[in-house]
């Protein structure tokens, strides 16, 4: 149930983000979903690829700051309320939601949205105890 | 016993400065013409204590007699010439006779030998060979020891650490900062410690820390022995510590010490923390009577366990030119290694860049990023910068901007670390 993500830790200028689309490109790397969390100096590029591990590898030894993080990508009705939805179900186990991003879903008409938790096997167990659809890597990474 | 030994250096040192300047009187009309100006003739040298009356000589000096008119012998005496890289405008020049090079080569080998050296030994020397006195430095002195010298030079630390295998060097020269790369790249290229046979490495020509030192030992699993020195004076070698890692022996037989005030010029009493001043007592090419080092250190006269009775000096904590000073405030690049190393930096790769925002000296210091420090989350990252921040403000009492920046960006030297950006310099 647990989607591996690339963090890449990029400085603020000019080309580092055209660098990291580049290196995945020319290796034939897709990008399933993005997200930057930006400061003045830095900031955190986020993303889910097919080939998570190759990805590493590649960005690793091109000097790139880079590592793997665990997150779980949740199936969301998309509808108004669909999210509130599912955060309900986490509200009352006090599970603190890191960040979160979504991304739409080609093969169906749900959005499918990336959280990152602490607890990530307990959020995991509530989510689907409610119904609701945790997919799992293999499957995000060939969307 | 020790109190006679010391007699006895006294004196020695008072005959050596005696001849020195007469040789200078007679031989270099810069001198000349400076000692006329004070009225003081070679003959008035009554004691040692004199010297304090005597003027000094500055690296403006040798710039301003460049190339050759500060030398006190002919060409054709000469037999080497090394220069300083010269960053500042045209290099400082000095010149060696043969006596000169023999001198310097016992030096070395004698204070190598102090520190552990024995000729068995292969010694890996990656300082610069060239105009820069390091590599050729620490190369006579090896060979004079009796030691195998490899002459490998900086630069291609792939090549150093397949030759550093292949040939089993136990020992390691060169600065601390290129030590500390060469255990990068070990790791990189996935080499373990085992396959080296290094025992041993002697270190010089930046400032360094004792935290330096300790990670430089752990990484590498060698004895780190700190070396000093500079061109004007003679090259690596003028002093160096023993086994006992507790101070640099200064060759005090041959380069008399005092330690200044560097702002009033005034001795300062034994054990004070000031500028070293060095005259050379024994040197023919370019003998400095009172030359200002720049250095900030101090003078321990306390014996030490290795049973030398030479002078040692404590480790140089910065140069006052290296020195900064940000909104009053005296900071040293070595504070700085120390805090990020005290927080467990492994690999301090960091440069501090200074700038005027409006009239406000403004101090950053980037720090490259490291694989354990890392988070994919803004605040832990941000957390990390103001720990940093709160840590160095404690250490400088000034406040510092750290800004992480990727792996790599900062330069890698192969030489002397370049760790200051001053842009106010440049405005």
């Amino acid at each position: 149930m647990i989607v591996k993500q690339l963090s890449v830790f990029l400085e603020n200028k000019s080309g580092r983000l055209a660098r990291v689309t580049e290196i995945l490109g020319e290796n034939k790397i897709n990008i399933r979903a993005l997200s930057i969390a930006d400061t003045t100096d830095f900031g955190i590029l986020r993303l889910i690829v097919n080939k998570p591990d190759e990805a590493y590898r590649l960005l690793k030894a091109e000097q790139f700051m880079v590592s793997l993080t665990d997150v779980i990508a949740v199936e969301v009705p998309d509808n108004p309320g669909g999210l509130a939805g599912v955060l309900k179900t986490l509200e009352p186990h006090n599970i603190n939601i890191e960040y979160l991003y979504a991304f739409v879903e080609k093969a169906s008409d749900n959005a499918l949205v990336v959280f990152r938790v602490e607890e990530i096997e307990k959020a995991i167990k509530i989510l689907t105890d409610n119904g609701i659809k945790v997919f799992k890597g293999s499957k995000v990474y060939s969307l | 016993m020790v109190a006679q030994e010391r007699e006895e250096i006294k004196h020695l040192q008072f005959l050596r400065l005696k001849n020195l300047l007469e040789r200078i009187y007679a031989k270099v009309p810069f001198y000349r013409k400076r000692l006329d100006a004070i009225g003081f003739t070679p003959d008035k040298l009554k004691s040692l204590a004199d010297l304090r009356h005597l003027p000094f000589t500055t690296k403006q000096d040798l710039r301003d007699n460049y190339p050759f008119g500060l030398f006190a012998v002919s060409q054709e005496e000469l037999v080497r010439i090394h220069a300083s890289s010269g960053t500042t405008g045209k290099p400082t020049v000095v010149g060696y006779t043969k006596n000169d090079i023999e001198l310097w080569s016992e030096l070395m080998a004698r204070s190598m030998q102090k520190a552990g050296v024995t000729a068995k030994d292969i010694i890996h020397n990656a300082y610069g060979y060239g105009l820069f006195t390091g590599g050729l430095g620490f190369h006579y002195g090896a060979e004079k020891l009796g030691a195998t010298v490899v002459p490998v030079s900086g630069g291609n630390s792939k090549r150093q650490l397949m030759l550093m295998e292949d040939f089993g060097a136990t020992v390691l020269t060169c600065t601390p900062s290129y030590a500390l790369h060469l255990a990068e790249v070990m790791v990189e290229l996935g080499i373990s410690r085992e396959r080296l046979k290094l025992r041993l490495g002697i270190f010089g020509a930046e400032p360094w820390s004792e935290e330096l030192r300790a990670k430089i030992e752990e990484k590498l699993k060698i004895k780190a022995i700190d070396v000093y020195g500079l061109s004007e004076i003679m090259g690596p070698g003028v002093a160096m510590e023993c086994q006992e890692q507790k101070g640099l022996h200064l060759n005090e037989d041959h380069f008399l010490p005092e330690i200044i005030d560097p702002d009033t010029g005034e001795v300062l009493p034994e054990g004070e923390k000031g500028e070293l001043v060095i005259t050379t007592l024994t040197k023919e090419g370019i003998p400095l009577l009172r030359y200002r080092t720049k250095d900030i250190t101090a003078l321990s006269y306390e014996p030490c366990k290795c049973g030398s009775m030479l002078v040692r000096m404590d480790r140089v904590t910065g140069r006052s030119d290296d020195m900064l000073i940000i909104r009053g405030v005296n900071v040293f690049p070595s504070q700085i290694e120390t805090v990020l190393l005290s927080l467990g930096y492994t690999e301090p790769h960091y440069m501090i860049v200074v700038d005027k925002k409006g009239a406000l000296d403004q101090l950053e210091v980037w720090v490259e990023l490291s694989d354990q420090f890392f988070s994919d989350e803004v605040k832990r990252l941000e957390q990390w910068e103001k720990k940093v921040e709160a840590e160095l403000y404690t250490v400088l009492n000034i406040n510092a901007k750290v800004r992480l920046v990727e792996p790599r960006t900062i330069p890698r030297s192969e030489g002397k670390a370049k760790r200051v950006l001053d842009k106010r310099d440049l405005k």
